[in-house]
């Protein structure tokens, strides 16, 4: 062999190992994917999207109370979570160099590492405990606490990202500095922060654990932020441990929901990605 | 275009012609002999680091100035005090009188905002916005309300014409502005400079990132602006020095003016032996 071939072999080789890895990376979310469709697609109609919970034992029914729930749970954690998140990871990008800065970023990465358990627990100690009821405010609390690591660390390092020519730049017209932030900083990075948000609703979204203590689920519609709701990964975690099988189907045909909701969240966030205008490249 | 141009109507959108005209000075008294930029003993350190050191001289108006030296000699620093972008550096400071029309610009009532529109900048690489040309441009008459919404596609004109970017440019002004060429998008940034209708124009090695067809496009325009503005050009090349200004100064390492006198005298007949041994290429 030459040495040519040598070469061609190795690099062949390689590539072969690294194909191996994204087909094993990729495997395990196709096999889920596979699952949910076999199993919970032909549960799913649009009573399920329409309906409430029928009595256990009977047939038939939907699970509208816990789409209604996660779409409230959610929004409202959002409502407090993004602009917080948003407001926070700005001060560090402006000020990188303050305590306050320091301390928060070396905080929300403590935060981003916590066990949503823990977020739970902690939820449940502070609102639910006081309260002497579960609510889906405390979800709500709950799920924002997770979310604001995670839309702050993201709106950072998107800032960071926008070239400091484009700050001189507009400083140099003569722009305020809150103008700068807004109208230059901001705006150019904007596609980037929705894309994160977007992502951060989706993982929230998709948390059981902190809901289980705060949220706790309910078999009925219910719009009162202050009583408990049901949410969709309630309804999976209930049904699936629930000794009817009419039940286990319903948790298969939820989870393929939650997939569904996330799914679109996600493609969401590409479209936002997809700018007009791209950022300098220096 | 969008929800930015909806700038309310002041007092001065309401004047009759839209106009590119570089604003008159505040400070008119002197009539214009007077020069545009006067520096007394002017002194700037970066933390313990002195990069200017006591400098004093006049910019004329209505003229090319250049200053040349070799890297770290403090030329940038000084530019980039005369429209105080040096505030976005920590732990700066500055000694010395620094008076620019008029206004000293270290005084403490100084308006940064009203003298940065004044006093325009164009930056060593092109940086313009991630927006559409004509938004560029836009930028800032309408963040400043200098023009009302129905002239401003008479200014985004008239300015891109002064910055002889307009035949190239006229028939997609909606196109975003990172898809023109280096020496386009630096005539850009020139044109977006000239819409607050500055009377000092600041260029920080405008030509350094640019091939040499675009660098002898923005001298010319150097060249037709000097007319109206006063311009302060900081270059690295002294052809480009002695081709385009009027006035030369040299600084040297330690932020030290060595010497600042007529183009022509610098380079054919300089004063100071330092000057000389660096235009003729002795050390730099």
């Amino acid at each position: 062999m030459n040495r040519r071939t040598v070469r061609r072999v190795k690099s062949n080789v390689m590539v072969g190992i690294m194909m191996a890895a994204v087909i094993v990376a990729v495997l395990p979310l196709l096999f889920i994917l596979a699952s949910l469709l076999l199993r919970g697609a032909s549960s799913l109609s649009l009573a399920f999207f329409t309906h409430l919970p029928a009595p256990a034992g009977e047939s038939g029914g939907g699970v509208l109370h816990a789409i209604v729930g996660t779409l409230i749970i959610v929004g409202m954690a959002s409502l407090a979570g993004i602009p917080i998140g948003a407001g926070a990871g700005v001060y560090c990008a402006e000020y990188p160099g303050s305590r306050l800065s320091l301390v928060t970023r070396f905080v929300s990465d403590v935060m981003n590492g916590t066990p949503s358990i823990v977020v739970g627990v902690f939820a449940w100690t502070i609102i639910v405990a006081p309260q002497h009821h579960y609510s889906a405010l405390a979800g709500s609390a709950a799920l924002a606490i997770l979310m604001i690591p995670m839309v702050m660390r993201t709106t950072e390092e998107l800032l960071k990202l926008v070239p400091n020519s484009l700050r001189e730049a507009a400083l140099a017209l003569g722009y305020a500095r809150w103008r700068t932030t807004l109208s230059v900083m901001l705006r150019t990075a904007l596609p980037g922060i929705v894309t994160g948000t977007l992502l951060a609703i989706a993982r929230i979204a998709g948390e059981t654990a902190p809901l289980l203590f705060t949220a706790l689920g309910n078999q009925y519609l219910s719009f009162r932020p202050n009583a408990p709701m049901a949410a969709l990964p309630l309804v999976v975690f209930t049904y699936s441990i629930g000794p009817y099988e009419e039940w286990h189907r319903f948790a298969w045909a939820a989870a393929l929901v939650l997939i569904l909701v996330v799914l679109v969240l996600s493609i969401a966030a590409r479209f936002a990605t997809r700018q007009r205008f791209g950022a300098t490249r220096d | 275009m969008s929800t930015m141009l909806d700038a309310p109507p002041t007092a001065r959108t309401l004047a009759p012609r839209i106009t590119v005209e570089p604003r008159q000075p505040v400070w008119r008294s002197a009539g214009n002999d007077e020069p545009a930029i006067e520096v007394r003993d002017f002194s700037f350190w970066y933390g313990d680091v002195q990069a200017l050191q006591g400098v004093s001289f006049t910019v004329p108006r209505r003229a090319v100035t250049a200053l040349i030296g070799p890297s770290g000699c403090g030329k940038s620093t000084f530019l980039r005090s005369v429209n105080r972008m040096n505030d976005l550096i920590p732990e700066t400071r500055a000694s010395g009188d620094l008076i620019v029309e008029g206004t000293s610009v270290y005084g403490s009532g100084i308006d940064l905002v009203a003298h940065r529109q004044r006093v325009g900048m164009v930056f060593q690489r092109p940086n313009p916005f991630p927006k559409s040309i004509f938004d560029n441009v836009a930028y800032g008459p309408v963040l400043n309300a200098l023009c009302a919404k129905r002239d401003l596609p008479e200014l985004v004109e008239q300015c891109l014409r002064r910055a002889a970017l307009w035949d190239e440019v006229s028939d997609r002004l909606d196109e975003p502005a990172t898809g023109l060429s280096g020496g386009q998008q630096q005539r850009l940034c020139i044109a977006r400079a000239l819409g607050n209708r500055p009377t000092v124009l600041l260029m920080d090695e405008p030509c350094s990132a640019l091939d040499p067809i675009a660098t002898q496009k923005i001298e010319e325009l150097i060249f037709e602006l000097k007319r109206e503005y006063t311009i302060v050009i900081v270059t690295h090349n002294m052809q480009q020095a002695a081709r385009v200004s009027d006035t030369t100064g040299f600084f040297d390492r330690g932020g030290v003016l060595v010497e600042l006198g007529e183009t022509h005298q610098i380079f054919t007949n300089p004063r100071q032996e330092r000057t000389e041994a660096y235009i003729t290429g002795r050390f730099g």
